[in-house]
């Protein structure tokens, strides 16, 4: 019977425990609501995969109101792996969070923390399982709205205007996509996903459907900040508290992606809009610029969280040209990139958490030498980098070949020397802050700093340990993100 | 023509570009959330003209009514207005706090602010 119920539960669970978090208000309670919430979810999520896995798709209609008109939830291949991406991010930041919230935020802000957690979890955890467009709209405001807060409590007051910038360009995002949903519905009377499929090949040549199609594509491009619409991702990631960081980064651009996936793969997958004169053609320029500008750019930076946030925009790049790609190999390259990017962004963004408690700091010249002084925690930057770089046996060098050979099936020759370019400019932004940690001297007066605690070391190393058990063993990420990327595409054919 | 004609889809669109101008344009961070206002608002009469059946009423259950206008798109605009509340609140709060940190909540104030150190 509660078999049954887990879709609608994968949501309300974190959705409920939020506002029990506000009530109680003690952080140590909070905390402990918040650590079985998201535990919970993850169990949830690996149960839902399993099982579609083993059956196909599940189809959830919520109060049983029949699918077209009623709201349903539908959980496939991919929807599933991106529960199991959220979830496991969402369940390894929260442990972490307890010491770095405590050190970060003011204490009595904390129980505010754990509230808005749990509710940009469940927002992000509705966009995924959702099977109706509109819904997918609230869930996107429900977990935008939180992350503005998140980000507001930095310590920085930067991180205000960082918040407030993110909120109107987010509010500008969600609006444009209400307006495509608005456009479509005008057209199909639908806002089912999977029956919207069914109609659209009679409208499309209509300019309603291409104004909308435009309207939904630049209105998520916001939200996942694909060059040019990432100004606000920068400053948000760098005056944010760690923990906030650590799990906004892993997972809110990745949602937005898995939406935009939704859209062009399912709503539009039976008229292939990707083979429209100019779509594919933008989507690659992007995706390029977004690779060489924005690694270029990190280069330059003083700030390491920065160095990481435009790091993070020339990943997106990675997966809009996986998209683009149109094929089974480059698909399942961008969807495997989801989570290997975000185990290895949040893993990085986690150890400079751990630089930051005791440094208070993560400028680039605070950290002379700091390896002598933090031998475990830069070991782990070192490992996370060398994984955002691409090295093999590592899960980003399990990304990258696969976006390389898609490249190659289709003869891209450009494409290639892009991705391997962007790799070469991740080795330069990653050395300079190994170059400065590891083989220059602390400098005399420094602040005595010492190894972060195990209550953050043990969580960060869990995931950057990751990076290398999936890079190592990828067939059981490989084996979904290949089924998630065909049954995508099992709308063209 | 008759009138009104497409007169509600003019004003749509006559409204979205004055917001998203605002929003663009103007340095006052209060001013920006009021842009952003505007071009909500006319999403909503969006929605809410599409929806429009003419001749049509209330769709309500009754003798005599025949034509009624569409429900969903009317109730989908309530959830989206609620959205467009919480925003603006959220949005004016941290323009509070901005003040508080600033002392100013003109936009190139608090760039210059930022600059000089």
């Amino acid at each position: 019977m509660t078999a049954a119920q887990i879709p609608a539960l994968q949501v309300v669970v974190a959705l409920l425990a939020a506002p029990v978090c506000l009530i109680l208000r003690r952080p140590r309670v909070a905390w402990l609501i918040a650590l079985v919430a998201t535990w919970a979810s993850l169990v949830m999520a690996l149960i839902l995969l399993f099982s579609v896995l083993k059956v196909g798709p599940i189809s959830y209609l919520l109060g049983d109101w029949e699918a077209p008109w009623g709201i349903e939830y539908r959980i496939d291949m991919v929807s599933a792996f991106l529960l199991v991406i959220v979830t496991t991010i969402g369940s390894l930041v929260i442990p972490y969070a307890q010491a770095s919230v405590e050190a970060e935020v003011p204490a009595a802000r904390v129980y505010l923390f754990y509230c808005m957690y749990l509710l940009n979890l469940a927002g992000l955890l509705g966009i995924v399982i959702t099977g109706d467009v509109f819904n997918l709209f609230v869930f996107l405001e429900i977990s935008s709205l939180s992350s503005y807060v998140l980000i507001s409590l930095g310590k920085d007051r930067r991180a205000l205007i960082a918040a407030y910038r993110y909120l109107v360009m987010g509010t500008i995002g969600a609006t444009f996509y209400v307006i495509g949903v608005g456009l479509t519905y005008m057209m199909t009377g639908s806002l089912n996903m999977v029956d919207l499929a069914t109609l659209m090949p009679a409208v499309i040549d209509t300019r309603t459907i291409h104004v909308a199609l435009a309207f939904l594509t630049v209105g998520l491009s916001l939200k996942l900040a694909l060059f040019p619409l990432h100004v606000w991702l920068p400053n948000a990631y760098t005056y944010a508290p760690s923990a906030v960081s650590a799990f906004i980064a892993a997972t809110g651009t990745k949602v937005a992606v898995y939406a935009l996936l939704r859209i062009v793969f399912t709503v539009f997958g039976e008229v292939d809009v990707l083979s429209f004169p100019g779509v594919q053609e933008v989507l690659l320029t992007l995706a390029a610029a977004a690779m060489i500008g924005a690694s270029a750019t990190a280069i330059y930076q003083e700030n390491v969280k920065r160095v990481l946030a435009y790091s993070s925009l020339a990943q997106i790049g990675y997966m809009v040209v996986g998209i683009g790609m149109e094929s089974a190999t480059g698909l399942a390259g961008s969807i495997v990139h989801l989570f290997n990017h975000a185990l290895m962004k949040g893993g990085l963004f986690m150890v400079l958490g751990c630089v930051f408690l005791r440094l208070g700091s993560v400028e680039i010249a605070d950290m002379h030498g700091l390896a002598k002084r933090m031998p475990l925690t830069m070991a782990a930057f070192v490992a996370g980098g060398l994984s955002l770089i691409g090295v093999p046996l590592s899960v980003g060098f399990i990304s990258k070949w696969y976006l390389v050979q898609g490249a190659l099936e289709k003869g891209w020759w450009a494409a290639v020397a892009v991705i391997l370019a962007s790799s070469i400019l991740a080795i330069v932004y990653i050395w300079r802050i190994v170059e400065v940690a590891y083989f220059r001297p602390r400098p005399e007066g420094a602040p005595a700093v010492s190894e972060a605690p195990a209550s953050l070391l043990v969580p960060t190393w869990m995931m950057i340990g990751a990076c290398y058990y999936f890079g190592i063993d990828a067939t059981r990420t490989l084996d979904v993100a290949v089924g998630a990327a065909e049954t995508l595409l099992g709308g063209l054919r | 023509m008759e009138f009104p004609g497409l007169i509600n889809y003019w004003i749509v669109v006559v409204l979205m570009m004055t917001g998203f101008y605002i929003v663009i344009a103007h340095n006052n961070l209060v001013k920006k959330i009021v842009g952003l206002n505007i071009f909500q608002v006319s999403m909503f009469t969006f929605y809410i003209t599409m929806a429009k059946v003419k001749g049509g009423t209330a769709p309500i259950l009754a003798e005599g009514i025949a034509q009624y206008s569409n429900p969903l798109p009317h109730v989908l605009i309530l959830t989206a207005i609620v959205v467009g509340v919480a925003t603006t609140a959220l949005g004016l709060a941290l323009v509070v706090r901005i003040r508080d940190a600033y002392g100013t909540v003109e936009d190139d104030e608090i760039e210059a602010q930022e600059n000089d150190r």
